[in-house]
């Protein structure tokens, strides 16, 4: 009997196509994912060098980064959004791949539309020009980012170069408070490990408390995966997987679904399993997390404090706090519920699918959105708008006072025309704080979408259980 | 891919840790379809305020380092998002190799396709070399032996670096990873109708 072998290292060993003289490997890349921003050098290389799409029929393309969030019949006023978008169009038709253009309600951010459409399954390699492929992990599919040389790589070969990374395990044990959602459970990890602390790893999340997220919230949990600095993040596929893929309209069905949940069910890491490097982290210990700084690691408990440069552990870190509460115009050791913010975006492929709608309408609902903040609910793709608005969330949303629009990226990373003013403040369910991520001198707090609902509400960062 | 063997210049300090692609390459740049003309843009928001003024403070922006070909950064440099927009604006700009304690993993391999090094040293010899760099010394970096050298007080000092020996090769030869990959093309064939017979419904016939 072979050695145990790990979640990471089955989908790996089953992926090998060759290995190469200098002991990389050319792995098998069973899906490819493709948006307006990181694929049109792609194309035109492939173009340059009169190479083909191998597989267009493993790949989907979908506009979601420069797409407008209103006004969508009036087309992408931005002329550079707008012929990147069109590129796009024209490769994917030139190339005969799948295209969900914005006129469809399919469309949405390419890692909510994967797994909506049932393109993402357990045991597959993903990759996609976007670091946060790492969600599709929720899943048990390896996946994770590219740049645009691999884009071409994946297109024109179906496969890439890979050197295998490390396995960690990072188990979370206990059980969790009332109230903390799978982002407080990421946020947590990523302040422990750190933003580099994932380099070279790729991460299986494991214990009960994983094991009862649900699908959506396991898919917020590995998307953060590249902010701890991973290649990627897996969960173990269960019977939560198998009755999300049941249906959807990519996934396999009768006889054939039976026949792939035997071989998925085959993927679960061994007993005896040797990971290089295990992390514990207990769940009692988590209540909902907020970062402070310009840094997905620089995470605090709601009831904590902004840190004091004076205590920090070497004169690097003492400047990297200087800088980064210079830039979030914040004193040290100011009470986190006393922060003020006049912005709140809810959506984002960390925290954009309807579950986290449903638990934003839980807090909205009879409330009103504070007079002096703004407030967007972007729903992460047009299937989850329109499930929404079936479930009347849109109502209670505007009833309260939020603004409810299309589905994209929107202000996660402001390419679009949704963006933070320099100064402003801003809760947000997206995933990164990097200085100007959501417009130039914008400040970002992260959050899960019940703490960005009660910031609205509030005007302030607070915890959303005392409202 | 364009080679990489031996580079002599000047080099530029960036003492900024955990320095993220939005911050090589903010956003409204990516708005391109081609890789060449962002050098530009590299670190345009830490090079200029929000008036459009420049920020004098910015290693970029003094004269000193003009025709820099060598970055000098902190640890995990290159971290967030995958945008390969972020070498091609570091290449474009004229920067051949970075030197930093660690990297992002996905910038990192990034480099490589983009012709350029990126050298690993502990953060002591990384510091040191940053103060050594605002004497406007030039550095000689040579791939193939692995070390840095350079005059300083008139006397010779010399850094070795450790580098994967496939990584290496590529960036000497400016090997087309496509075109060899192209070549195993009966090998990938195979893996298909081997895998087709596995896991069939990864071959299905559903579309949308």
């Amino acid at each position: 009997m072979s050695a145990p072998k790990t979640l990471y290292d089955k989908i790996w060993d089953n992926h090998i196509v060759s290995i190469n003289d200098d002991g990389t490997t050319i792995l098998y890349i069973d899906r490819h994912l493709v948006h307006e921003v990181t694929s049109p050098q792609a194309f035109e290389g492939l173009r340059m060098s009169g190479r083909k799409v191998r597989r267009p029929e493993f790949t989907l393309a979908t506009a979601d980064h420069n797409v407008p969030t209103m006004d969508r019949d009036k087309g992408i006023a931005d002329p550079d959004s707008k012929l990147q978008v069109e590129t796009l169009e024209r490769n994917a038709s030139e190339n005969n791949i799948t295209y969900l253009p914005m006129s469809d309600k399919r469309q949405g951010i390419v890692h909510i539309v994967g797994p909506e459409q049932g393109f993402t399954q357990p045991g597959m390699t993903i990759v996609c020009g976007d670091s946060h492929t790492s969600t599709h992990g929720a899943f048990g599919a390896l996946a994770w980012g590219i740049g645009t040389s691999e884009v071409e790589h994946t297109l024109a070969t179906q496969t890439l170069i890979q050197t295998k990374a490390k396995n960690m395990c990072i188990k979370i044990t206990g059980e969790v408070v009332d109230g903390v959602t799978a982002k407080d459970i990421i946020l947590a990890i990523i302040k422990k490990i750190g933003t580099a602390g994932g380099t070279g790893y790729v991460i299986e999340y494991t214990g009960d408390v994983i094991k009862n997220l649900s699908m959506e919230g396991r898919m917020t949990v590995c998307n953060m995966s590249i902010e701890a600095g991973a290649r990627a993040g897996l969960i173990s596929p269960d019977e939560k997987t198998w009755e999300y893929l049941k249906g959807r309209p990519l996934a396999p069905s009768g006889e054939e679904f039976e026949t792939a949940i035997k071989y998925w069910q085959s993927l679960a890491t061994d007993e005896g399993a040797q990971y290089d490097e295990i992390v514990e982290i207990k769940a009692d210990e988590i209540i909902p997390q907020v970062t402070w700084g310009t840094s997905p690691e620089d995470v605090v408990s709601i009831d904590g404090y902004v840190p004091d440069p004076k205590n920090a552990s070497s004169d690097e870190k003492k400047r990297s706090i200087e800088r980064a509460l210079d830039y979030m115009g914040l004193e040290p050791n100011t009470p986190i519920n006393e922060i003020e913010v006049n912005k709140v975006f809810i959506g984002s492929c960390t925290n954009g699918r309807i579950e986290d709608l449903r638990a934003v309408s839980k807090i909205a609902k009879g409330r009103k959105v504070e007079k002096n903040v703004h407030a967007m609910i972007v729903p992460g793709s047009g299937l989850v708008k329109e499930q929404a608005e079936k479930e009347g969330l849109d109502k209670i949303f505007i009833e309260a006072g939020f603004d409810w629009r299309d589905p994209g990226c929107s202000m996660c990373l402001a390419m679009n025309a949704d963006k933070l003013k320099p100064q402003e403040r801003c809760a947000s369910t997206s995933n990164r704080n990097f200085e100007g991520r959501q417009g130039r001198g914008g400040r970002t707090h992260l959050m899960s979408p019940q703490m960005a609902a009660a910031a609205a509400i509030k005007g302030k960062l607070t915890d959303f259980r005392d409202l | 891919m364009e080679k990489f063997n031996k580079l002599t210049g000047n080099a530029i300090p960036i003492r900024i840790t955990n320095v993220d692609t939005d911050m090589i390459i903010p956003k409204q740049f990516l708005k391109t379809i081609k890789r060449t003309g962002l050098g530009e843009y590299l670190f345009f928001e830490l090079k200029f305020d929000q008036d459009g003024n420049k920020i004098d403070s910015f290693a970029l922006n003094q004269d000193q380092y003009n025709g820099a070909s060598i970055l000098i950064a902190g640890k995990n440099f290159g971290c967030g998002s995958s945008r390969e927009h972020a070498p091609w604006s570091i290449a474009d700009y004229g920067i051949k190799c970075i030197i930093a304690p660690s990297y992002a993993d996905i910038f990192y391999n990034n480099c490589f396709k983009n012709g350029i090094l990126p050298i690993i040293l502990d953060e002591e010899t990384v510091a040191k070399l940053q103060d050594t760099a605002e004497n406007t010394l030039n550095f000689n970096i040579d791939l193939e032996k692995q070390n840095i050298t350079y005059l300083e007080n008139n006397e010779q000092k010399e850094i070795t670096f450790e580098i994967d020996p496939v990584k290496k090769k590529c960036l000497i030869e400016g090997l087309d990873d496509i075109g060899l990959t192209l070549n195993k093309s009966s090998s990938i064939s195979d893996f298909e109708n081997n895998q087709a017979k596995e896991t069939p419904w990864l071959y299905g016939s559903k579309t949308i």
